[in-house]
């Protein structure tokens, strides 16, 4: 093991990755000014600044995927996708499927979101949803170093386009990686980070720690809370989920990102589809506002579900619950 | 037929271009008997003929929403294109692309899109791709679109990334007049197509589009220059939308003396005349070719309303590469 930050195992991830497959190029803006060491490794053909021009820059890693090449591009900030929106949902999502098989696109699309570095809402917009709408993408945002690298590794190997998210605010956060050049998180695969019985605490990215913050306060109150990260956000591991929330019968699922439509809402709906019988009261979702991201350090930790919070849901529920058992005693 | 390397291959021009006005105007037909639509490339078909006959087959094309000529130009069997139009298992992508976004890899026809500018986003990556060795040795990547695309501001970034980067890319501009329901002279100051080019530092040749031998020695010498130097080049080919943009469309919003002057200037008619005026070819010759293109359409009617329906229960394979995990 070797202990690094998320943006080194980022780093780690593209250098291996280039190193066993001389397809992976890597574009975008600024990738070869700040990554002199792979421009050294493996030449400006395959490491690539590009303009300021997300829109060619993803239609041109669509147009180099389906050709051979597995690229992966930095765009940077999350809301800078909207202007590669049509490279990625028209064309990488869908032509496969309009094509009839015929293509493949092997793209990796890097981008940070997430509140931390008071960029505001230009800059930090958890767009993770909309992408997971769109068919024939792959949404991964992992929380820790170990999973960054893994499934960086994983992703660029996939023969499906990725959107990979990274955490503004855990970037120079440390953690143990795996030495072993072989290191591989599967996509699809959610991590159970706290094993516990009597609440399932759902999250991924900074929300994670938030969880497992919660998750010790409640231990004091003796309360056994199950966390989990899912870490790729599609394909979404519901197996398990569902296997928790069968043993819980409770789910609080926690987002920075907002609620409408969002990874909470399905989150939600696979609960109350797919284990409506397991459930011993109703789900609750802890969410950022439907408001934009707000640039003061105060704003922008106002806007993130607390641990306090969380805490206090669960407690809510397990009241509920007692509630619910004095009135049934009572009829 | 008269012997002569050059007068064939002006006589295999013209037949190609009366299989192409058989083919879209088969479907015009076929949309008002209940068929889903189309956007027909009719009046655009020296440009399709002209530039496709000048590639090899190792060279790469994306194409857009008005890709009939280009896929049959480039030998697209017409009875797969219809059975995709019409939504059967023997179409070019199995019937999930219908008329508009159609790509048939194995003919090099790759990534068509019918977002007006998507084939420009994607058209830098393909000659990429081929400049970093995926493709056949020596091979180009042509990218037709219209002046629709040319108003998007992809055109701009898809331009400078190809000049930057060096990339062996032929860019081929059918100006078409027409930008879905709206005439250019609305949207863009007059000639700035070739302008806009040119700014990019893309050498630039503008031609008349509705002359097929004229918009083939063009494309010739174009696709050689990329060839040896490995740089685009841009063409911009004047031509005009004869039919609306999509079928059925009564182009009530065009003005008749502009139609009729372009009608006027048809160019099946003008490789036509000029091939009769030479010799090359004799009125009954001609009539034959016109009714073996309609004979071919006919079978390629034939052949697609034989083909299956897609099952149901394929509706969702595709989506996702099977073999997820590359190894």
């Amino acid at each position: 093991m070797t202990r690094m930050t998320i943006e080194q195992a980022i780093h780690q991830a593209l250098a291996e990755e280039m190193q066993r497959d001389e397809r992976v190029l890597l574009m975008g803006e600024g990738v070869a000014t700040k990554r002199r060491d792979l421009v050294q490794a493996f030449g400006a053909t395959r490491v690539r600044n590009t303009p300021l021009a997300e829109a060619v820059i993803a239609g041109t890693a669509v147009g180099a995927a389906a050709s051979g090449l597995r690229p992966v591009i930095d765009l940077l900030f999350a809301p800078f996708l909207a202007y590669a929106m049509d490279a990625l949902v028209n064309s990488a999502g869908k032509l496969r499927y309009l094509s009839g098989g015929q293509f493949e696109f092997p793209l990796v699309a890097l981008s940070m979101t997430g509140s931390g570095w008071c960029v505001g809402a230009q800059h930090n917009h958890n767009l993770e949803a909309m992408f997971a709408h769109a068919p024939g993408l792959k949404v991964v945002m992992p929380s820790t170093a170990a999973d960054v690298k893994g499934l960086l590794k994983a992703a660029i190997r996939d023969n499906n386009p990725v959107l990979f998210f990274t955490d503004l605010a855990l970037l120079h956060q440390e953690g143990e990686v795996p030495d072993d050049s072989a290191h591989r998180v599967p996509l699809g695969q959610a991590a159970v980070r706290r094993a516990g019985t009597d609440v399932t605490l759902v999250s991924y990215a900074k929300t994670v720690e938030v969880c497992l913050q919660a998750a010790a306060q409640l231990q004091g109150q003796g309360i056994a809370a199950e966390v989990i990260d899912l870490r790729t956000l599609k394909p979404l591991d519901e197996a398990t989920v569902l296997n928790s929330l069968r043993k819980t019968g409770r789910l609080v699922v926690v987002t920075e990102a907002s609620g409408l439509c969002g990874m909470a809402a399905e989150l939600a709906a696979l609960a109350a589809t797919r284990a409506f019988d397991a459930l011993r009261a109703p789900v609750v979702r802890l969410t950022g506002p439907d408001a934009p991201g707000a640039s003061s350090w105060v704003l922008e930790q106002a806007a993130l579900p607390s641990a306090d919070a969380v805490v206090q849901a669960v407690q809510g529920m397990r009241a509920e619950v007692a509630v619910g058992r004095e009135a049934l005693a009572a009829s | 037929m008269s012997a002569g390397g050059m007068a064939t291959d002006a006589v295999r021009r013209l037949e190609a271009m009366l299989l192409i006005r058989a083919y879209e105007e088969k479907l015009v037909e076929l949309q008002r008997s209940g068929a889903p639509g189309t956007c027909t490339s009719v009046g655009q078909e020296a440009c399709a003929v002209g530039v496709v006959g000048a590639l090899e087959a190792r060279d790469r094309i994306l194409t857009n929403h008005r890709s009939a000529g280009h896929l049959i130009a480039r030998g697209a069997d017409p009875g797969r294109l219809m059975a995709e139009v019409l939504g059967r298992v023997d179409g070019y992508c199995g019937g999930r692309s219908g008329s508009l976004h159609i790509s048939a890899k194995k003919l090099g026809v790759v990534l068509t899109s019918t977002i007006v500018g998507g084939e420009l986003s994607m058209a830098p990556g393909v000659a990429l791709a081929q400049k970093m060795g995926q493709g056949e040795p020596g091979g180009i990547v042509a990218v037709f679109f219209g002046d629709g695309a040319a108003c998007e501001g992809i055109f701009h970034e898809s331009l400078n990334l190809a000049v930057q980067w060096q990339l062996p890319l032929l860019f081929v501009c059918e100006n078409n007049d027409w930008q879905a329901f709206v005439h250019r002279r609305e949207t863009m100051p007059d000639n700035a197509i070739a302008d806009w080019a040119a700014g990019h530092g893309l050498p630039v040749a503008t031609v008349d589009g509705n002359d097929v031998e004229a918009v083939h020695a063009a494309a010739r010498e174009a696709v050689a220059a990329i060839r040896a130097d490995g740089q685009p080049r841009f063409l911009e080919l004047v031509t005009y939308r004869l039919r609306g943009h999509f079928e059925p469309d009564d182009q009530a919003y065009v003005d008749p003396a502009e139609l009729a002057r372009w009608q006027a200037r048809d160019p099946l008619h003008g490789q036509a005349d000029r091939l009769l005026a030479q010799g090359a070819l004799d009125a009954d010759e001609f009539a034959q070719l016109r009714e073996q293109a309609v004979a071919r359409i006919e079978a390629a009617v034939a052949f697609a309303q034989a083909s299956a329906w897609p099952g149901p229960r394929t509706l969702t394979h595709h989506v996702y590469a099977e073999q997820g995990a590359h190894s």
